[in-house]
């Protein structure tokens, strides 16, 4: 099979995931998205990987599942306890921050 | 014997602190002891005088260096002193009439609570002026410029309860300040020029310079020398100054402060020698305010003022004569010094008047005084007769000298000056004669005074008429020792000297002078001897009305600085409040503006974030790809 299909479907997941963060308010659901546009980026990782015969790719996407990790960690914390205090996992509520 | 010159100094500047900071308990004794070291000043003064006339003409110049004053690289400052025959001179004149003025003050000062304190400002004085006249450089003698100026204000303004003395000081303050401004300026460019401020250096290498920049020094000085000698355009000060006691306005505003600039011009003698220019000025500038004091002083009723005005008139005569050159710096010097005792007698003639008259001022509130006060009137009339320039008395050979040299100076100006100094001559006939038969003559006038005390006129005491007949003396004797014991040979190491050629010869120009003083004497006559003396002024013709009004020096002054100067300021203003706030609130409100739009932008929501991160991301990778595919 074509690896080039896996950069399609790549992109795919990442134009999901971007139009997901962008227009669900759901908190849940947009870092639901911002891990699919990290996984659609380790796919492409990978695929370039494979395309090009080296090693690279596979060690990058290692590190962005590290950091991903890490980032579902600290992200959820904050959206319960934003829950917690404002009872909404609405992103739009908590706009607090503007002037 | 170089040593005893601080001690010149030194004397009455010790009488100053401690008459100054020793409190009430010197109240009784505090006029003696002012005296006293003036005194001793004078003694000193006489013994370096005895010393200087046993040595040689040419190594007669004393130095004494005190300590570094400013000792900065290329730039040193001493305090040093130097006693030349120029320096001697003066030096004799302030401590002679200066302690003279002194003993006069113990009787005019009696009755006044606050007279320690005025001698210790006359103290001050007399050490600021010597300091002055002995300093051997340009900065240190800016030093004491500045010390008879502190010492001035404080004793114009010295009966600071009246409104009127204490505005007439800030005005002598403001305006010799103008004067001390073009005297700092002289220094700086003198220092560009050669290095140093020092007077032997600059003097000597005063040749070496550029015409233009010795003519720029001449005229700052020249400046200097009107702030302080009250010449035109910088005269306003003087009249007012009267507002003093009579001892500070014979001492300080005609005898010696006031011809300060007279000194400043003949000791810097070689820049203006090679300066034709500004010597030009210089000559331009005493013959005007000769002209301007002489008709002001005609048309003063206030016995001071009218006397004020003469004195500014006679420094206009010196002013002339420096500005002639070698042909005239002797004379100017000559008649400073007879002019020194002659005005100085006549103001302490003036405050003896005073002092009998309920300290009234109007002359035409005397009249007739001469058989009341008779050792008043004997002194105030040989003052009298020395300033007119009577044959023999002390005015006629100095005054007589500087028309000579006026006319010597030749071609157009020559005879123009010699004309307006001629002029001068009837005019200060005329002023001084109306004073003297408005006072000493014709019916008693007087008036009770604000109290309705009338007034009874009487002798002065002793203190007072003892300096009053030594001034007379000098008046009348001064002339003729200077003519006859070789003043031009004693001041010529230093000043230089040059007969120049006059026109016509010395027999003619003396006798046009005794001419046209007896036709000033004459027309005087005519006006106040044979009429009785309206006690109310007249309202006078159109220039009368002018000359009693200062020549209308304060309306100029008030048109162009004052009025000038307002609207200057206003419309500073309105710049200030249009241009540069305009400007400052312009950019404070688009700012401002801008960034109220730009707040829009932080909405807080997070989605509309994560699109501007998108539409970034997006036009950087399109900016990427162009730049690749270009």
């Amino acid at each position: 099979m074509n690896p080039v299909n896996y950069l399609y479907l790549a992109a795919l997941l990442f134009t999901i995931g971007a139009v997901g963060v962008l227009i669900r308010r759901n908190a849940i659901v947009v870092f639901m998205c911002v891990e699919l546009m990290l996984n659609a980026c380790n796919l492409a990782f990978v695929t370039f990987s494979r395309m090009h015969g080296n090693l690279d790719g596979q060690i990058i996407a290692f590190f962005t599942m590290v950091v991903a990790a890490a980032e579902v960690v600290v992200g959820l914390a904050i959206i319960v306890s934003v829950f917690r205090s404002r009872h909404s996992a609405s992103v739009d509520d908590a706009s607090l921050m503007k002037l | 014997m170089d040593n005893l010159i601080a001690l010149l100094i030194a004397a009455p500047l010790l009488g100053a602190a401690v008459l100054l900071c020793g409190g009430r308990r010197l109240d009784k004794t505090g006029h003696w002891l002012g005296t006293l070291l003036a005194a001793v000043s004078f003694a000193t003064a006489v013994a370096l005088f005895a010393d200087m006339l046993g040595k040689g003409a040419d190594d007669r110049a004393m130095h004494q260096r005190l300590f570094s004053w400013i000792p900065v690289e290329g730039f040193q400052a001493d305090i040093a002193f130097q006693l030349d025959q120029l320096s001697m001179t003066f030096v004799l004149l302030i401590t002679g009439v200066g302690t003279l003025i002194h003993v006069y003050s113990i009787g005019y000062m009696e009755h006044d609570e606050r007279r320690r304190r005025f001698f210790g400002y006359l103290n001050l004085f007399v050490a600021a002026m010597l300091l002055l006249v002995l300093a051997d450089n340009y900065l240190l003698l800016y030093f004491g410029w500045e010390g008879v100026g502190l010492a001035s204000y404080l004793l114009i303004g010295f009966w600071q309860h009246k409104p009127s003395a204490a505005t007439a000081a800030k005005k002598a303050f403001l305006v010799n300040r103008v004067g001390d401004i073009g005297l700092s300026i002289a220094i700086m460019l003198m220092f560009t020029t050669f290095g140093t401020f020092a007077f032997g250096p600059v003097l000597a290498s005063a040749e070496n310079a550029t015409e233009g920049k010795l003519t720029a020094i001449g005229l700052m000085l020249l400046l200097a020398a009107c702030g302080k000698s009250a010449q035109v355009p910088l005269q306003s000060w003087l009249g007012d100054a009267m507002e003093g006691p009579t001892p500070v306005s014979a001492l300080i505003h005609a005898a010696t402060m006031v011809t300060a600039g007279v000194y400043l011009i003949v000791r810097s003698a070689d820049i203006f020698n090679a300066a034709p220019d500004a010597q030009l000025v210089v000559t331009i500038v005493g013959a005007v305010t000769l002209l301007f004091g002489a008709i002001v002083g005609c048309a003063k009723d206030d016995i001071k003022k009218a006397l004020a005005g003469s004195t500014m008139s006679q420094i206009g005569y010196m002013i002339l004569a420096a500005g002639l050159g070698p042909v005239g710096y002797v004379f100017a010097i000559m008649h400073l010094v007879t002019h020194g005792f002659f005005k100085a007698g006549l103001f302490l003639g003036a405050g003896s008047v005073m002092h009998g008259m309920n300290d009234e001022v109007d002359m035409r509130k005397y009249g007739g005084l001469r058989k009341y006060m008779p050792v008043t009137f004997i002194t105030f009339g040989l003052g009298y007769l020395a300033i007119i320039g009577f044959p023999g008395l002390s005015g006629f050979f100095s005054k007589d000298k500087i028309i000579e040299a006026a006319f010597a100076k030749g071609g157009t100006e020559g005879w123009i000056l010699g004309a307006v100094t001629l002029l001068g001559a009837a005019v200060t006939a005329y002023y001084m004669t109306r004073v003297m038969l408005m006072t000493f003559f014709g019916e008693k006038r007087w008036q009770p005074d604000a109290d309705g005390r009338p007034p009874h006129p009487h002798e002065s005491p002793k203190s007072m008429l003892v300096p009053m007949i030594l001034l007379a003396v000098g008046s009348v004797g001064g002339g003729a020792v200077f003519e006859f014991s070789g003043f031009t040979e004693w001041l010529e190491p230093v000043t230089g000297f040059d007969h120049g050629h006059a026109p016509i010869s010395a027999a003619a120009v003396t006798a046009a002078t005794v001419a046209v003083m007896v036709i000033g004497v004459g027309l005087a006559y005519l006006q106040y001897g044979r009429k009785p003396v309206p006690v109310v002024a007249p309202r006078g013709s159109l220039l009368t009305r002018a000359a009693r009004r200062d020549l209308l020096q304060d309306d100029l002054n008030h048109a162009v600085f004052v009025t000038g100067g307002t609207h200057l300021t206003r419309s500073l203003v309105y710049v200030d409040h249009t241009l540069v706030d305009g400007v400052v609130n312009g950019t404070a409100a688009s700012v401002g503006g801008l960034s109220g739009r730009l707040r829009k932008l932080q909405n807080g929501y997070v989605r509309s974030y994560a699109v501007s991160m998108l539409g970034g991301t997006a036009v950087l990778i399109a900016a990427t790809l162009l730049m690749r595919a270009v």
